[in-house]
């Protein structure tokens, strides 16, 4: 149906009812469509719906976390964390922000689960401890693991939120004490989105949730199950430092001439080149900064097994910048498309996780 | 086994943490118990690394006071190897921490402590006009219209009718512990939200100088983020003029919404809740390390806030505490799922100190724990035995207790303001209104902190990174550190072997586990078990809003409070599911 651009009534009464102004619902689809590189109708389209009958339930759950993340989508500014849970979500589950404490609490999840069976987003951060049943994380006497599998049973769609529940991150650094696990090794019936980082940027938490509102469907992968929207360049290309990498300009240190004329990190250990996130688009809290631009090398935390490879100072070796077959996954899960692409990101995501989570590889 | 109430999720927190308390029949409880559900082990994941790097790992021991662990760690390795920083690598840490102070007490009061305190849905009933009154009549805050609170009462009564309630649902709103006038629950609300909007700018003094925020960058010997060259153009760095205005604005608007919206919500909600000033004390004993150097970290009288330990209530005699003597702080572990090699009742300190898992709790699902053995994550540390409280009432007392002008006096209005003595800071309210004190205390430091900065690179010093001994062929074959802090949440403290250029052990002694512990071995309680302890009577075992209250207070961080260490390496399971 051709957009004739007029206003259609219901959206604009179902946003006052809200207490959304019009304009700042456009405004926010249409930089989310930009962000996510989505047709310009798409834009309007999520506006409706997002401002459709009723809010998304999101059910948020905590495991080992630090709470980075569900902190860092507090410092989201687009959405903001208030218009997202007051207008966009019902955050019908969340243990740091919700007023219920004990059983209240878990009848809330409850509550939620039932009333909105196979419909509503289950949110996880945090790994899943695995070892003697998972006793060493447990909540309401459960454990993480009863809960994430009672609770992804009724789920339409799961997102680990963080490099810990996407990937099993620190916990499942070596020696691993807890047998931590990222949430996919556990639910395996349905797909599981990851937005990995340490913590992840909150455009990509808030960006992914909108985009299934939207579309009631989840956004295009790579190979790690990471948006590609959000995952898809590396840092290194899209570093405002790169040409002084191109010009062989490198800081030697913290806080040499080089490192105050903004010259490229690659040799204090950056490890941008082999990072795929958005911190060099998007940046950080308001886009104030990112780690580069403050100085201090990237650590490669949006990447499978980053604690383990091989210490954060050390430069990348020539070898590794050389080889294909450590940088061909991503690049190339970025030109394929199709059927057959699927099954062999499928392999080289088993791939790439096994090389990471394989104890006492940190050379 | 006795019945008790049990309260798992203790939600708005950070972490993991359950509550059970025992009650007489009228309600009061009796004896209380505290247990952190959650343990990762990432003092074991730090054995063997790269001790430059352990801040980063560090860090992610906790995300709400993220930078505390990481500035913790920095300084465990320079306090080993014998490392000094750049003056202006100090005065960014502290700019660093001070920003981490406000927005964390900030949004602990808002966001994690208010809805204790404040009923949402009696806002529903305010009248915006007298909400107005109200308002002026306690802060020069501009948003303070009759029009500004009817538009956000609106936007509330829009959000209930939807039927869609989120984060509200459960809550144990109309429970008569509730107190405010329904204008003083609609102005709370309407500060709730301003306060999201407000610290998602705070950080920005993170993202400056760490890169980002959760989690920013910080490096042994200074700090990571060079000071913008002119001669690589004006945004070679993000610590250029551009950067050090906003460093700038960002202060300013941090010292207003504490003088204009914290301060006088604290003391207004804490006038309507007088009771809550006597009860909740706790232990009575108090310690701090002391924080916020001006003169780096080894001229303890350089220092803003004094290290020492109240016993008993008795500010007229503050003890030293001694971080290196093993017979001063040792942790327990009789209550808690570990075992030691000497047995389950030796103390260790932390250097030498070891945890193998030894789970002996309930196996899941269980309905309540059993008291008489293991029943926490969380060790018992103690300091020559005795159970004491960190935080910021420990702080506020110790300024207070030294004499330190600004503390004294803004300690002596509010509490003139509320018609209170001093003994009433004993107490849940008392804790959190000293959170709110500090908080201006803090703020009121930073803009010093900012002008010495300007005024060094104006000078010419532009440098905060030393490499003095950043290459670990310069180190001794052994070493050993402590580096420690003020956290928001309390003394914080990270002990450090480095043999070889590796860490061969390493220790986090942290606020919420001195706090939130478990009983140890002569059954003496932790700070929330006794503050539980300590005349509380709950209306409704089912709402049991007065538990959260006092819980809340000291504002927990239970994946911070737990850890592991293992100096032998090997990986220590013994599993027994009772």
């Amino acid at each position: 149906m051709p957009d004739t651009g007029q206003d259609r009534p219901t959206l604009g009464d179902s946003l006052a009812a809200r207490g959304i102004s019009r304009r700042s619902l456009l405004k926010y689809a249409g930089y989310l469509a930009g962000l996510m590189a989505l047709p310009p109708m798409a834009s309007r389209a999520m506006a409706e719906a997002l401002a459709g009958a009723g809010r998304q339930s999101v059910i948020w759950l905590s495991f080992q976390e630090c709470t980075g993340c569900v902190e860092s989508l507090t410092r989201s500014f687009s959405p903001t964390i208030e218009d997202m849970i007051f207008n966009l979500i019902s955050l019908d589950y969340s243990e740091t922000l919700m007023a219920a404490s004990g059983t209240a609490a878990e009848e809330a999840r409850l509550a939620a689960m039932e009333a909105n069976k196979g419909k509503f987003i289950l949110v996880v951060d945090g790994s899943v401890s695995t070892r003697d049943d998972g006793i060493y994380s447990t909540n309401a006497g459960k454990t993480n693991l009863a809960v994430l599998k009672e609770t992804a049973a009724e789920a339409a769609a799961v997102i680990s939120v963080g490099t810990c529940a996407a990937f099993g991150g620190i916990p499942a650094a070596r020696p691993n004490p807890t047998g931590a696990v990222p949430v996919s090794e556990i639910v395996t019936d349905k797909p599981v989105v990851n937005i990995s980082g340490c913590p992840p940027i909150p455009d990509a938490i808030a960006g992914t949730i909108a985009y299934f509102i939207t579309f009631g469907k989840l956004p295009e992968l790579d190979h790690l199950n990471r948006p590609r929207a959000f995952f898809g360049d590396s840092i290194h290309d899209r570093c405002y430092r790169r040409p002084y990498y191109d010009k062989g300009l490198f800081a030697k240190s913290f806080d040499d001439e080089g490192a105050r004329n903004g010259w490229c990190l690659y040799e204090v250990g950056c490890k941008g080149p082999v990072t795929y996130n958005a911190c060099a688009t998007l940046k950080w809290n308001g886009g104030v900064s990112f780690p580069i631009q403050s100085g201090h090398g990237c650590l490669g935390c949006s990447e499978p097994g980053f604690w383990d490879q091989g210490g954060f100072y050390k430069p990348l070796s020539a070898s590794v910048m050389g080889n294909n077959a450590v940088l061909g996954g991503a690049a190339a899960a970025g030109l394929v498309a199709g059927a057959a692409s699927v099954a062999m990101a499928r392999r080289r995501r088993a791939a790439a996780m096994a090389a990471a989570s394989k104890p006492g590889e940190t050379k | 086994m006795t019945e008790r109430v049990v309260v798992d999720p203790i939600t708005r927190i950070e972490g993991h943490l359950r509550i059970e308390a025992e009650t007489a029949a009228d309600g009061t409880i009796t004896s209380a118990f505290s247990s952190g559900t959650m343990v990762r082990g990432i003092e074991l994941i730090l054995k063997g690394r790269d001790p430059r790097e352990a801040w980063a790992f560090a860090q992610r021991i906790c995300g709400v006071c993220t930078l505390v662990h990481g500035i913790a760690s920095v300084r465990s390795v320079e306090n080993a190897l014998n490392y000094p920083i750049p003056p202006n690598a100090q005065l960014i840490r502290n700019l660093m921490i001070g920003a981490q102070y406000v927005h964390d007490h900030v949004m602990h009061f808002y966001h994690l402590h208010a809805l204790d305190w404040v009923d949402v849905v009696s806002a529903l009933s305010a009248d915006p006009a007298a909400t107005s009154t109200l308002a002026q009549s306690i802060s020069a805050w501009p948003k303070s219209s009759p029009g500004y609170f009817a538009d956000v009462q609106k936007r509330l009564k829009t959000f209930v009718e939807q039927g869609q309630l989120g984060i509200f649902a459960g809550g144990y709103w109309g429970h008569p512990e509730y107190k405010l006038p329904a204008e003083a629950n609609l102005m709370a609300v309407a500060h709730y939200l301003e306060a999201l909007d407000w610290q998602r700018n705070v950080v920005q003094i993170h993202t400056i100088f760490g890169g980002k925020n959760p989690h920013p960058n910080f490096a042994v010997g200074g700090a990571p983020s060079p000071i913008s060259n002119d001669g690589g153009g004006v945004s070679a760095t993000a610590l250029n003029v551009t950067g050090l205005q906003e460093i700038k604005a960002v202060i300013d608007r941090m010292k207003t919404f504490v003088e204009q919206v914290y301060l006088p919500d604290t003391l207004a909600i804490a006038s309507f809740y007088k009771d809550w000033f006597a009860r909740g004390e706790g232990i009575g004993n108090f310690m701090t390390y002391g924080d916020f150097p001006s003169a780096g970290m080894d001229d303890p009288a350089s220092w803003l806030i004094p290290s020492g330990v109240i016993l008993n209530r008795d500010l007229s005699n503050i003890l030293p505490v001694d971080m290196n003597d093993p017979s001063e702080i040792q942790e327990f572990v009789s209550h808690s799922y570990y075992d030691y090699a000497a047995g389950k009742g030796a103390g260790l300190h932390p250097y030498a100190g070891e945890t193998a898992f030894a789970y002996d709790g309930p196996k899941p699902p269980f309905d309540q724990l059993n008291v008489e053995q293991g029943y926490s994550w969380l060790k018992s540390p103690r300091w020559k035995g005795h159970a004491v409280e960190v935080g910021p009432l420990a702080r506020v007392l110790m300024l207070y207790a030294k004499g330190h002008a600004p503390t004294v006096e803004l300690a002596n209005s509010a509490l003139k303001q509320l018609d209170l003595p001093l003994t009433a800071m004993f107490s849940t309210m008392g804790r959190t209104a000293a959170r709110t004190l500090e908080s201006k205390i803090v703020v009121d430091q930073m803009q010093g902190w900012y002008d010495a900065l300007v005024a060094n690179i104006k000078a010419g010093d532009v440098a905060v990174h030393s490499e003095a001994k950043w290459d670990p062929a310069t180190w001794p074959a052994k070493a050993q550190g402590v580096g420690f802090m003020e956290a928001p949440r309390g003394a914080l403290g990270h002990w450090i072997v480095i043999e070889d250029g590796k860490i061969a052990n390493y220790q986090a002694v942290v606020p919420s586990t001195w706090n939130a512990g478990p009983r140890d071995a002569t059954g003496q309680a932790g700070p929330y078990e006794a503050a539980l302890a300590d005349r509380h009577t709950l209306h409704d075992p089912k709402q049991p809003l007065e538990i959260l209250r006092t819980i809340h207070s000291f504002d927990p961080c239970i994946a911070c409070a737990v850890h592991v260490v293992n100096p032998a390496g090997e990986e220590l399971m013994q599993v027994k599911v009772s």
